[in-house]
């Protein structure tokens, strides 16, 4: 099992910056919320990142304007931030 | 001692007429009715077991996710222990029936609260819940104010008025009202079972699934089986309507009934009607065919009732302008917190209320189609989902109506002037 | 000592002003010609951090300088200073608010996002005092490209608050107002 991206969408508020930080992960809709690319349902909103993804995943985590990412750790299955 | 087995016994096979378990007691049933016809619950004598029980009666919730009655309880109860400081959970009986198509919940909260209240009662000493409380919109409050006054353990239970919002009888948005007066959805990283109302692990049952839940401990989980399927145990009470004024009623029938039966018991014939509503604004439209009602199985063969509402598409009506009526009021139920619902809902309305106003422009259906899989998967509550899900079965069963209004007719009302 | 003091406290407010214009910018959504919006918004952290520095050394250099008679409480408690103390004052009040403003911007992640941006307003408020201070108290001797710069900033930083105000001003500000196509 690989690590997801939690996307909290009463948080986002679509700026942009982790479609660009992981732009082979996620990309822009129409209003600028992130869509998670050739996902569906669920896969959406928890996105499984690989793991070459990761770090830039935990750049995004740290960089959202919004906090609204949030990285769940696989293994542990605990979230590396709490709210 | 139980009055009504008996009788529920004759009732299969299951596709067969309505039955009464719930409503067994009569209208408006006070207490001394309830336990005359249902007999005496003490939720310390039920509670020992009870999660088995419910697990072998396969009771599943009826608010709409049908899931698993028993894995909830089980979740909570064990979320609660695995605690480093133990804490003990909270259990909600979910009342509020924001769906403007349903009011099942509230015909029962006004006609067996005692049966209601005793399911909650010993769900919540099943789970050893430190708080009860009863979330159901105010019209029914003050009948279950005197319910909780007349019932042995009704002190324990806490009333919140539920706001008449869609989305207000959404799981975490009964959390969140109850904790910050707020009815809209909080995120759902991680479950209400686990971190909850103050944090602590919590429950939310629908009253009609607390109803079954008191009915289940008193006679069993053969009992419960013995009306249904073995897919779709038990019965579920249906909100039926449409048709014009006076013809809705509801109705409980057993698990695995066929939709067209239904219609018929509630006064319809169903080989008048063009399309009918069945799951409420987040259900799908169908054609009144021999669907099976049940929670699960094949596509075409099968439709969820969700939280059992069916309603009839009127003589006359458009089944597009039905639709994008309900899509404009799905947009402005939205809670405005995530932004593909805040942005993709109106969206999708306006382009469906293009093609239901008969505008000619072949490009609209593909722009619905395009904005449905973007919403989708994409917010804090189903509410997108949902109304995807409304919109692709309109699509579908209307696919003729849409053909027409992008060639400037419309076979219902008429064919406008261009 | 005193003209360090007067450098690095220049230094200072000039990266400030910069920094609240890139976090305007970052505000927006909107990417800096060829930056990137994560860069706008490192650039943005980053500045505000060097300007932070500068402000330190500011207020060291002048703690330790015999001729401006600083005192460790005027750092933290505003007006007691002897020379010009309204104008200083407005200095210890800005250094107060941009310190709340930087330390809850670097807890962010654990303070959570409405306290972090209920403080981060109070940047509206230190920028004003901040730039009140430098003129007050370092005009005397200043010559006009301090009040060249201070204009300049003045005009920068109010066309940003105009252009935040304004309605286009998100990326997303056009397909959010509903037009698709």
């Amino acid at each position: 099992m690989t690590a997801t991206l939690h996307i909290d969408w009463t948080r986002c508020d679509g700026r942009g910056l982790c479609a660009e930080l992981l732009s082979g992960v996620l990309v822009r809709d129409d209003w600028g919320y992130p869509v998670a690319r050739g996902r569906q349902g669920p896969e959406r909103t928890d996105v499984p990142v690989r793991p070459d993804d990761l770090e830039a995943a935990r750049e995004a985590v740290s960089l959202c304007p919004r906090l609204a990412l949030s990285l769940r750790d696989a293994a542990s299955g605990d979230s590396q931030r709490r709210r | 001692m139980n009055p009504v087995s008996g009788e529920l016994r004759q009732a299969s096979p299951p596709h067969a007429q309505p039955v009464s378990r719930l409503l067994a007691a009569g209208p408006e049933a006070e207490y001394a009715r309830h336990a005359d016809t249902f007999g005496h619950l003490d939720p310390d004598a039920a509670a020992p077991g009870l999660l088995n029980l419910l697990e072998a009666s396969g009771l599943t919730g009826r608010g709409g996710a049908a899931f698993a009655t028993w894995r909830k309880a089980v979740a909570t109860s064990q979320s609660a222990q695995k605690r480093l400081v133990p804490v003990r959970p909270v259990v909600i009986a979910n009342g509020a029936e924001g769906e403007p198509l349903s009011f099942k919940d509230r015909t029962l909260l006004a006609h067996a609260p005692h049966l209601v209240l005793d399911g909650l009662l010993a769900v919540a000493r099943a789970v050893a819940a430190a708080q009860v409380y009863l979330y159901a919109p105010a019209a029914s409050i003050p009948g279950a104010q005197r319910a909780l006054a007349e019932h042995p353990g009704g002190r324990r239970i806490q009333v919140v008025a539920s706001p008449d919002t869609f989305i207000s009888g959404e799981a975490s948005a009964v959390v969140n009202n109850i904790a910050t007066g707020s009815a809209i959805p909080l995120d759902k990283r991680r479950r209400l079972s686990d971190t909850g109302l103050k944090g602590r692990p919590t429950l939310v049952l629908n009253v009609e699934t607390l109803a079954h839940v008191a009915l289940i401990a008193r006679f069993g989980a053969d009992w419960f089986r013995a009306a249904g399927t073995p897919q779709d145990p038990g019965t579920r009470l249906v909100s039926v309507s449409g048709r014009g004024p006076g013809r809705d009623v509801v109705l409980e029938v057993p698990g695995g009934a066929l939709l067209t039966d239904v219609l018929q018991s509630a006064g319809m014939d169903p080989a008048t009607l063009s399309a009918v509503l069945v799951g409420g604004y987040h259900g799908r439209w169908v054609r009144p065919a021999a669907h099976v009602l049940a929670p699960n199985g094949p596509v075409g063969q099968v439709v969820r009732p969700g939280a059992g509402v069916i309603h009839a598409l009127a003589d006359g009506q458009c089944g597009l302008q039905a639709t994008a009526g309900i899509v404009t009021y799905l947009a402005g139920q939205s809670a405005r917190q995530c932004g593909p619902c805040m942005f993709g809902l109106p969206a999708m309305a306006g382009v469906l209320n293009r093609i239901a106003a008969g505008e000619q422009d072949p490009r609209l259906p593909g722009d619905l189609d395009r904005l449905a899989n973007l919403v989708t998967g994409r917010g804090a509550c189903h509410h997108p989902d949902g109304t995807v899900q409304l919109i692709g079965s309109a699509l579908e069963v209307f696919s003729g109506d849409v053909r027409s209004h992008l060639a400037g007719r419309c076979s219902a009302v008429g064919i406008w002037a261009p | 000592m005193w003209a360090f003091g007067r450098v690095s406290g220049f230094m200072s407010l000039g990266l400030f002003t910069l920094s609240v214009l890139l976090g305007v910018l970052t505000r927006s959504g909107r990417p800096l010609l060829v930056l990137p919006r994560f860069s706008v918004s490192i650039l943005h952290r980053n500045i505000a951090l060097l300007a932070a520095v500068f402000l330190g050394l500011h207020v060291g250099s002048l703690l330790l300088d015999s001729f401006a008679k600083l005192r460790p409480v005027d750092v933290v408690v505003p007006f007691l200073g002897s020379y010009r103390p309204f104008w200083q004052g407005l200095g210890t009040v800005a250094l107060d608010l941009v310190a709340a403003v930087i330390l809850t911007a670097l807890l962010r992640q654990r303070i959570g996002h409405r306290m972090f941006k209920a403080v981060h307003w109070l940047t509206y408020a230190a920028w004003p005092v901040a730039m009140a201070h430098a003129i007050g108290n370092g005009t005397d001797t200043a010559g006009k490209w301090f009040l060249l710069f201070a204009a300049a900033s003045g005009v920068a930083v109010a066309g940003a608050l105009l252009w935040r105000l304004s309605s286009t001003f998100l990326e997303t500000a056009k397909a959010r107002g509903g037009n698709l196509r």
